[in-house]
């Protein structure tokens, strides 16, 4: 609309800045409401996610899943495309991680379960984004629909195989059975020497987490195909004129983003569960949203706003031990509320800055 | 036998009510260039309003108000967004399912202390149901006396209200001018504005419908088919809603049909839990549950018919480019 008249910092540092500040003011607002002082609320939840070590432990595990959904959902903005099925896409993603761990987990280390466990979760997240893909490229169903849908037929199938071909022989648990050390993940305390984090669950996929970071950013600002993805995303008409094909950057970038939303059940089920469970994704590939809009999409902005969202997850439980009121459904009100100022809401404050910046720009500049 | 139907039936009446409600209040939103993914909360926001405005006042239609007005409220900030702000349609959608979902239960945690339930109601609290004249005395005639005291008889007003509505929005999308306007600006906004009207307003005026009808759909949840207000007990029926809307090409009297069969699918499985099946043996229940979104994907895919949305679905109108 009115882009470049705005300097590139008020753009991409001031207007997201206060975009989150608003969230977070009617977060407050919202603890106001409830009776209890904001102020204090922010201080336990503060002290609870960074006060400890094993605070900071738990945080960090926290945020390896949100590195991971949040990449998968900005990966596909780039594209222009939007994919909410990371809910289901990690629900799969854990299918192929336990079939990995239940096949390898009794012969070999570790770090030989690791890769296919990894390819299963990328696999089987990236199968699941196939079909709305190729929906949306050949038939031109909109993905955005087909991946709600195919998060509520992921948890009735996946309902299905754990209650009728995965749980254990004569146990009415719809779990697998526990996986044995070859098909749990070193704690990151036991793999970075000098770290405690306690109990906390953070293990080594947190590293497999910031190497996807790396990766993502190669491949969207460093490879042709992320150009082609970029090209498509800014314009789709001029991408094809530059012979682009709409089809392959379609499918290729929903399979990219399936299976990062598929690795996030690395974290939850080998580093930590050590099972598939039933909803063990709850809510996790929703948030990556959030954490993609506050990102502003870009890895680095990723890893902050998914650390942000641990520390919430993390501080979020602290806060309802000591605020009893506060539950941790506070944590989705601030999810909703940054989606609404950080995603739909992204230009309210434009017209404000422009007015703001428009005057400072028409004072003669400075002796230059 | 006989009876085992007029109880599906009976019970798909129930199930489909909601849905119905929220697939036409999304039929507003969507036919004017709204997408509404954000149906799921606005029901939610509804459903909680009316559990705790009931539980309060003792009054079922007091509850019916307060849902109407959350459920409004949310709709004006989805239009807020995605009207005046020219946000991503979407996303805002996105933002206020997690946002009801949040609110209702941190906010029924805090004030009832029950878990996010609110307390539960009885009598004038509640929209009890409606039982026709003779229905006792007909009963035992074969046939229409099962269709007719079972069936038809028996629901609560917001049943009725629901399968009333259909023919009731059809008039108003296809015989008023507000109709016309509202599926002109759907398709080609440009043209309304031409014509001098405000395509900002006459959206607006859409997601409000949507809104009240959504208000409609939360209440009945909460103090219609339940007695009170349950976290997250919508359960995706916002969704289902929205999958019969495009199963029905956006049709008012295709929507009644597509919730009609997404209703009678729930109550199959409900029927069919743990019971065998001659000839099939046990249906997982998960299948059933699963066939609503199965056959949106199907559709969606254009393997039966073409489900084409609003032109102008999911843009923003910009008035001048500058």
């Amino acid at each position: 609309m009115t882009a470049g008249q705005l300097p590139r910092w008020v753009d991409y540092g001031l207007m997201p800045a206060l975009n989150v500040a608003a969230a977070f003011l009617v977060s407050g607002l919202v603890v106001l409401l409830i009776g209890e002082n904001p102020v204090e609320a922010v201080k336990v939840l503060v002290w609870g996610s960074l006060g400890r070590n094993e605070g900071i432990g738990f945080t960090l595990f926290y945020a390896t899943n949100f590195i991971f959904t949040g990449l998968a959902v900005a990966i596909a903005f780039h594209a222009g495309l939007f994919n909410i099925g990371g809910e289901g896409q990690a629900y799969l993603g854990g299918l192929g991680v336990a079939l990995a761990c239940l096949a390898l987990d009794r012969y070999v280390p570790w770090w030989v379960t690791l890769p296919f466990a990894v390819l299963g979760a990328a696999a089987f997240g990236a199968a699941w984004a196939f079909i709305p893909a190729i929906l949306q490229a050949k038939r031109g169903s909109h993905v955005v629909i087909t991946t709600i849908m195919f998060n509520f037929i992921a948890a009735s199938l996946m309902v299905y195989l754990l209650v009728n071909l995965l749980s254990k022989r004569g146990s009415m648990q719809p779990e697998t059975r526990t996986f044995e050390s070859g098909g749990r993940l070193p704690l990151l305390q036991d793999v970075l020497p000098g770290t405690d984090f306690g109990s906390a669950p953070v293990n080594f996929s947190f590293l497999l987490a910031l190497a996807a970071c790396l990766l993502v950013w190669i491949v969207v600002w460093r490879t042709r195909l992320g150009y082609e993805i970029r090209t498509f995303g800014a314009n789709p008409v001029a991408a094809v004129y530059a012979g682009i094909s709409p089809l392959r950057i379609t499918v290729v970038t929903m399979l990219m983003s399936g299976g990062l939303a598929g690795m996030m059940a690395i974290n939850e089920i080998m580093g930590s569960q050590h099972r598939l469970l039933i909803e063990f994704v709850s809510g996790y590939g929703f948030v990556g949203i959030a954490v993609a809009l506050m990102g502003r999409a870009h890895p680095v902005g990723i890893v902050f706003a998914a650390v942000l969202f641990g520390m919430l997850y993390q501080g979020g439980a602290e806060l309802a031990f000591e605020m009893p009121t506060i539950t941790r459904d506070m944590i989705v009100v601030i999810q909703g509320l940054v989606i609404l100022f950080a995603g739909a809401l992204e230009h309210m404050f434009r017209p404000a800055l422009l007015r703001i910046f428009g005057v400072l720009a028409a004072r003669p500049a400075p002796a230059a | 036998m006989f009876e085992t139907l007029i109880f599906v039936l009976d019970s798909t009446a129930r199930l489909s009510t909601p849905l119905l409600l929220a697939a036409l209040a999304g039929l507003y939103s969507e036919r004017s260039g709204i997408f509404d993914i954000g149906l799921e909360g606005k029901m939610l926001g509804a459903a909680f309003a009316a559990g705790t405005a009931a539980a309060l006042s003792g009054s079922a239609w007091t509850g019916l108000g307060a849902g109407i007005l959350v459920s409004v409220a949310l709709a004006l900030v989805h239009g807020f967004a995605c009207i005046t702000n020219r946000g991503n349609q979407i996303v805002s959608g996105v933002a206020i399912n997690f946002l009801a979902m949040g609110l209702t239960a941190l906010l029924g945690q805090a004030w009832f202390g029950q878990g996010g339930r609110t307390p539960s109601v009885t009598g004038d609290a509640r929209f009890g149901d409606v039982t026709w004249p003779f229905a006792a005395e007909l009963r035992d005639v074969p046939v229409i006396g099962g269709l007719y005291s079972e069936l038809l008889s028996g629901h609560n007003i917001l049943v009725y209200a629901a399968f009333l509505a259909v023919p009731f929005s059809w008039w108003v999308l296809y015989r008023t001018r507000f109709g016309l306007r509202l599926r002109a600006v759907g398709e080609n906004p440009g043209a309304v504005d031409t014509a001098g009207i405000s395509v900002t307003w006459l959206r607006y005026r859409a997601v409000i419908c949507t809104g009240i009808l959504c208000g409609f759909a939360g209440t009945y949840l909460s103090i219609g088919q339940s007695a009170s207000f349950i976290a997250n007990m919508t359960a995706g029926k916002g969704f289902i809603a929205l999958a019969a809307l495009i199963f029905a090409k956006w049709k008012p009297v295709p929507v009644m049909f597509a919730c009609l069969l997404f209703g009678f699918l729930d109550a199959v499985a409900i029927r069919l839990q743990g019971q065998q099946v001659p000839g099939i043996g046990e249906v997982p229940v998960q299948a059933i549950q699963a066939l609503p979104y199965i056959l949106t994907v199907v559709l969606l895919a254009g393997f039966i018919g073409k489900a084409v949305p609003p032109r102008a679905g999911g843009t923003a109108y910009v008035k001048e480019r500058s």
